[in-house]
């Protein structure tokens, strides 16, 4: 194909600063709200009430940098080019780091770091708790997003590992879900785009079980 | 035109003295004396306008409004965000939705059906339920369930006596509010999620307290589309849901009304849904607020008991248990 040469110097040349530039966007892009609105140069810049749009915003952009994640695979295997794994390691870790910004702007903004209200609101509410389950699962993943960490434990052990994202993007999703007065809009499309990505592996994996030699 | 028309000085300053009745018959009248030469032309080219005078203030237009002694300190929300930072859920779920959307709602005109236990049913100009020269200005805290509150300066007029006016049958428990359905205009009504039209309700007990009030304006201005144009009850001692926008109906019942968020959600939200920082809404603590339209880091204050405002409602629910019935 006349195309792969490109394609090769764009998976060696360009795939991963280019991600790293669309990953750190909406980082870029809050940070400039933010500081229009503390230096006085347009103080509606994030509109009325913006602990509730920062907070939304992070939420927001770590779910569905986590679904982008899990569109890899299913991109990977469906388009045959294998480079795209490259990056899967760094939108998961963007996804980490979206989601443990939109927990602290919770326990800064919202609940101005009084543990307590964060005691009550982790037992009480169970979105919550399935929120705070979620990003703790990211943890051990995001701590093993590396090549030392593969080398160490082994490529079996690290896959077991990081076969969390499957149960903490559940998590995710229904702490977004339960969040809403009417559950409508974002928080139903993020369902819909979880639903599809799990149930392309579940398929495959069914098809795989039955005529082995064909999913290889 | 009409807009123009009604908002000329001139008009303003007559249609204080008029009654309604007045105004219809003597309109074209009056209009030449107030010195509108072209008046019967322009009147001719409006037909629905000239037979049928509405009442109301226009939204967005000026409202003179006396002051009253409800008047809480705190700073005002600025009007931008009264207008701008809506929940009104029949035109989108977000917060800047109404703004954008609301305006296509027609509410010139405006009737109130009122209908059920009563004694004087039937069809209402506004200026039949409401003295427009009488027009109060009251600054609330507006504290919305979702745990976040504004200071807005309010015009109209206290809610008891105008449904006084309307003659509740003996056997009257409950006044219920229904918001105006406008399909066409109404661009949230395909999310569901509530049952249409918007339904709230008070126990006639509560209508008759002295907060409750009829909003026509705030900002001294007439209320804009958004904030529920061109009248709406405010009810500041409950979470803001209970104030219903776009009255189109009053109805009143021996039974307590089915009211919208309640049949949405019981659990959530109750039917008299009082502003209580002990009772926790299910999915966050109310113990607190945000104190939004007041510029700086959204700051936080204490939510108080009845909004602040126990002194004056508390002996409504003295033998209530409050968290049960919430």
């Amino acid at each position: 194909m006349a195309g792969n040469a490109a394609l090769r110097t764009f998976a060696k040349h360009w795939m991963k600063p280019l991600t790293l530039i669309a990953l750190a966007a909406p980082f870029l892009f809050l940070a400039w709200q933010w500081l229009q609105v503390l230096t006085g140069i347009n103080p509606r810049a994030m509109g009325t009430d913006f602990v509730t749009y920062t907070h939304h915003f992070l939420g927001d952009t770590a779910i569905r940098v986590l679904l982008v994640t899990l569109a890899v695979s299913p991109v990977r295997d469906i388009t045959g080019w294998g480079p795209i794994a490259l990056i899967r390691r760094r939108i998961g870790l963007a996804a980490f780091f979206y989601a443990a910004l939109h927990m602290i702007a919770y326990l800064w903004l919202d609940r101005g770091w009084d543990l307590g209200l964060l005691w009550e609101d982790m037992v009480v509410r169970t979105y919550i708790m399935l929120g705070m389950a979620s990003l703790v699962l990211m943890v051990p993943l995001a701590l093993t997003s590396n090549n030392s960490s593969i080398r160490k434990l082994g490529r079996q052990t690290w896959d077991r590992i990081h076969w969390l994202i499957f149960p903490l993007a559940i998590l995710a999703v229904a702490h977004n879900l339960l969040m809403v007065k009417i559950i409508y809009g974002d928080p139903l499309i993020h369902a819909i785009i979880l639903a599809l990505l799990l149930g392309w592996r579940v398929a495959r994996w069914s098809i795989g079980k039955l005529r082995p030699a064909a999913a290889a | 035109m009409e807009l123009k028309f009604r908002r000329h000085p001139d008009y303003q300053a007559l249609r204080a003295e008029m009654t309604p009745h007045d105004i219809y018959i003597r309109r074209r009248e009056l209009l030449a004396a107030a010195g509108f030469a072209g008046s019967a032309a322009m009147l001719g080219g409006l037909p629905a306008f000239a037979q049928t005078p509405s009442a109301q203030v226009a939204a967005g237009a000026a409202v003179a409004a006396k002051k009253s002694a409800y008047t809480i300190a705190d700073q005002q929300a600025a009007e931008q965000d009264f207008n701008e930072f809506c929940n009104f859920y029949e035109f989108g779920l977000n917060k800047d939705d109404p703004a954008r959307h609301a305006g296509k709602m027609d509410v010139s005109n405006w009737k109130i059906k009122v209908e059920g236990e009563t004694d004087a049913p039937g069809t209402y100009d506004l200026r039949d339920l409401i003295d427009y020269s009488q027009l109060e200005e009251r600054v609330y805290r507006h504290r919305c369930v979702e745990r976040w509150s504004m200071v807005v300066p309010w015009i109209g007029v206290p809610l008891g006596p105008v449904l006084a006016k309307l003659k509740p049958k003996a056997g009257a428990k409950y006044a219920q509010f229904l918001t105006h359905l406008d399909r066409s205009a109404m661009v949230g009504l395909a999310y569901g999620g509530l049952d249409w039209p918007y339904s709230e309700a008070l126990h006639l007990n509560e209508a008759k307290n002295d907060l409750a009030f009829l909003a026509v304006g705030a900002y001294g201005k007439g209320l804009k589309q958004q904030n529920g144009a061109p009248i709406r009850t405010v009810v500041p001692w409950k979470y803001g849901y209970k104030g219903a926008k776009s009255i189109d109906t009053i109805r009143f019942t021996t039974m307590q009304p089915p009211t919208a968020w309640t049949v949405a959600n019981p659990r959530e939200y109750g039917f008299y849904s009082n502003v209580n920082p002990k009772r926790s809404h299910p999915r966050w603590s109310q113990e607190q607020e945000r104190v939004l339209g007041v510029g700086g880091f959204n700051p936080q204050r204490k939510t108080e008991m009845f909004n602040g405002y126990e002194a004056q409602v508390g002996y409504l629910y003295k033998d209530i248990d409050l968290i049960k019935y919430h």
